[in-house]
């Protein structure tokens, strides 16, 4: 089988070049003050909505397992690397780790952040994930409340008053954040298409009888528990960053709530629907300001909607595929259909 | 001595929360019996039950047990009307679509709030006035008394209800199987509505309870209250009457044992590792019988 499958390259190509092409735009727009500092703020946070989805999706839309804890991963990683960078810039003038380049410390930290993240995820995941629906819906918002009450009250994170001061790295490097993002795309869409993701998939669909063919379930649940929860870890990284105050009540229970909406509407179980519904659910309620207060009424009107009338979000299991659009264009869908549907929208 | 009867005040304030703990999670249990529903709105009918009762003493002027009545009667239909709208459309779908819309409607509830009656929490009238009842050395404010006793009578009444009555009968039945029962004649979209408004109705009871003991009304009151008691539901036995009252009364004294001697930062956190440990020792709950899986 395996010498069969083409590698669509110039899938790959078009894809890269235009998240480059989106990149210069941006940071063009940038450099010309065409964006001001307000709405390379809302693109901040669509990174980190972006981020949160699609690996939320992991859990929620591929594993089929609803989790209402990826605002206590989000957490850990937030902190830990806001404190990395923080103790960095304390230091004394002239010392080693204060002549490295910033993004080098910002890099590190963010992974540090996703790291523990990760390791929290396992630790939750291992017993967790022995119960299905439901109860692993209740127990992962326990847990993400316990992360959230004991975050608030250790010493090393400010306690109730929470980190003040961290340096501003996401808004200062805005190309290392959007290519962060892609990145945390592109790793977890090649995940879900790989050997690993088809087991996941397997799990979703029917856990008996993937275990009866010999898939290895906790060890997959977990997996796809623990790489969420690393991203989620990333994603808390770049917004302690952007925010530059982490206190109480930054990632309560309703920040999970806020994420699992993206993912639901979106559709769970398609990255392209996570990535539309986090831009969309974070530029509107910015764009429609003056309605700001009906915006949680008119999630939550859309959630219970969608749920009776499509149940399956907006986007369902569809992907988008640049590839596939430019060949319907030109009409030649049939006939490549099949070798690009091996390949992935990037964006 | 002295710490004795500090101890003492902790296990009655423990059993005065725990009984509204257990009242809420009463609500959880037998929607959760009947429709294998986890109402994650539920905690949000409290809030609702607090504001219709504080509107009917503050704005109407009525007495306590008048104002009672009505947040019963308000929570009630509010809890048939959100099972009719968003929970019936999805009997047959998949239990995330359904806990997802759960938590729609939660958040809607609270949302809808937040907008009619802003963010600020509201006083709520004091409205109990029973003197204070000396046990030896130990004094019982009226309020912990009146909670206690109303929330033993309503769970008596429950069973009572459950066990003797027709109606009663028909929500063993339909929890017990639902298609079997409709072939017995039971009307189980009655049932279920009735399932529905008990269950709120004893949430409003327990949100006046509350409210006359920390008498302040907000839009996120419910969240917190719900939590907990439903917590207390798992810690019973899900979908097993008794295990509700069992398991409310437990995480109510765990809840005050921990504030007064550990710390009250951690109560909560506690609390939910509770949950956890439950979950992973026993997941059926103090009073539950394990269930085989059928393939």
């Amino acid at each position: 089988m395996k010498d069969t499958v083409k590698v669509p390259w110039k899938a790959y190509i078009l894809n890269a070049f235009c998240t480059v092409l989106i990149f210069v735009a941006l940071s063009g727009m940038i450099e010309a003050k065409v964006i001001d500092k307000y709405i390379q703020g809302i693109i901040m946070l669509v990174f980190v909505n972006i981020i949160l989805a699609v690996s939320l999706n992991l859990t929620t839309g591929f594993l089929g397992q609803i989790a209402l804890g990826h605002a206590g991963f989000m957490s850990i990683g937030a902190y830990t690397s806001a404190i990395i960078t923080k103790a960095v810039k304390d230091l004394p003038d002239g010392s080693f780790l204060q002549s490295l380049p910033p993004q080098l410390i910002f890099g590190v930290a963010l992974l540090a952040g996703g790291i523990l993240a990760a390791l929290f995820g396992i630790l939750v995941g291992i017993p967790a994930l022995r119960l299905k629906g439901d109860y692993l819906a209740i127990i992962t918002l326990g847990f993400g409340e316990i992360i959230r009450v004991i975050m608030e009250n250790l010493e090393i994170t400010g306690g109730a008053q929470g980190l003040r001061s961290i340096p501003g790295y996401s808004t200062k490097y805005f190309g290392m954040c959007y290519w962060i993002t892609i990145l945390s795309i592109v790793i977890l869409y090649m995940l879900v298409r790989s050997r690993h993701g088809r087991a996941i998939m397997a799990i979703r669909e029917d856990d008996i009888a993937s275990e009866a063919v010999g898939i290895p379930n906790t060890y997959y649940k977990v997996m796809a528990f623990s790489v969420a929860a690393f991203f989620a870890g990333i994603a808390g990284g770049i917004y302690a960053h952007y925010l530059r105050i982490l206190g109480a009540k930054s990632f309560n229970f309703s920040r999970s709530i806020e994420i699992i909406v993206i993912v639901v509407l979106g559709g769970m179980g398609s990255m392209t629907g996570s990535i539309v519904a986090a831009i969309a659910l974070t530029i509107l309620p910015e764009a429609l300001r003056s309605f700001s207060d009906y915006r949680m009424l008119a999630y939550s009107i859309a959630l219970i909607v969608v749920m009776i009338f499509k149940p399956s979000g907006l986007f369902g299991r569809y992907e988008f595929s640049l590839m596939g659009c430019i060949d319907k264009i030109l009409g030649k869908g049939k006939k490549r259909s099949k070798e690009t549907a091996a390949e992935g929208s990037v964006k | 001595m002295e710490q004795v009867v500090m101890f003492l005040k902790q296990v009655i304030n423990g059993v005065q929360v725990g009984s509204i703990y257990a009242l809420v999670a009463l609500g959880y249990t037998m929607v959760y019996g009947i429709v294998k529903l986890l109402n994650f709105a539920h905690g949000d009918f409290i809030m609702v039950g607090a504001y219709i009762s504080l509107f009917a003493m503050t704005g109407a002027g009525m007495p306590v047990w008048l104002a009672a009545v009505i947040a019963v009667a308000g929570c009630a239909l509010l809890g048939v009307l959100t099972e009719k709208i968003a929970y019936k459309p999805l009997r047959n779908s998949p239990k995330l679509s359904v806990l997802i819309t759960a938590i729609g409607v939660s958040l809607f509830l609270q949302n809808l709030f937040l907008i009619l009656f802003t963010s600020s929490p509201k006083p709520y009238p004091n409205t109990v006035n029973i003197p204070a009842v000396n046990v030896g050395p130990i004094q019982i404010s009226g309020v912990t008394l009146v909670t206690i006793v109303l929330s033993a009578v309503s769970m008596i009444a429950l069973q009572l209800f459950v066990k003797k009555t027709k109606m009663g009968r028909a929500m063993r039945a339909v929890s017990e199987d639902a298609q079997a029962a409709t072939l017995m004649g039971v009307n189980v979209n009655h049932t279920i509505s009735l399932t529905f408004a008990v269950g709120s109705g004893l949430a409003a009871i327990a949100a006046v309870m509350y409210c006359t003991a920390y008498p302040m009304v907000d839009p996120y009151m419910g969240s917190m209250l719900g939590l907990k008691a439903f917590i207390a539901a798992v810690l019973g036995g899900i979908g097993i009457i008794p295990g509700a009252m069992l398991g409310g009364f437990a995480i109510g004294l765990i809840e005050s044992l921990t504030k007064a001697y550990i710390s009250s930062q951690l109560a909560d956190a506690v609390v939910f590792g509770i949950l956890i440990l439950v979950l992973l020792i026993k997941p059926a709950g103090i009073f539950g019988k394990n269930v085989g899986e059928k393939v």
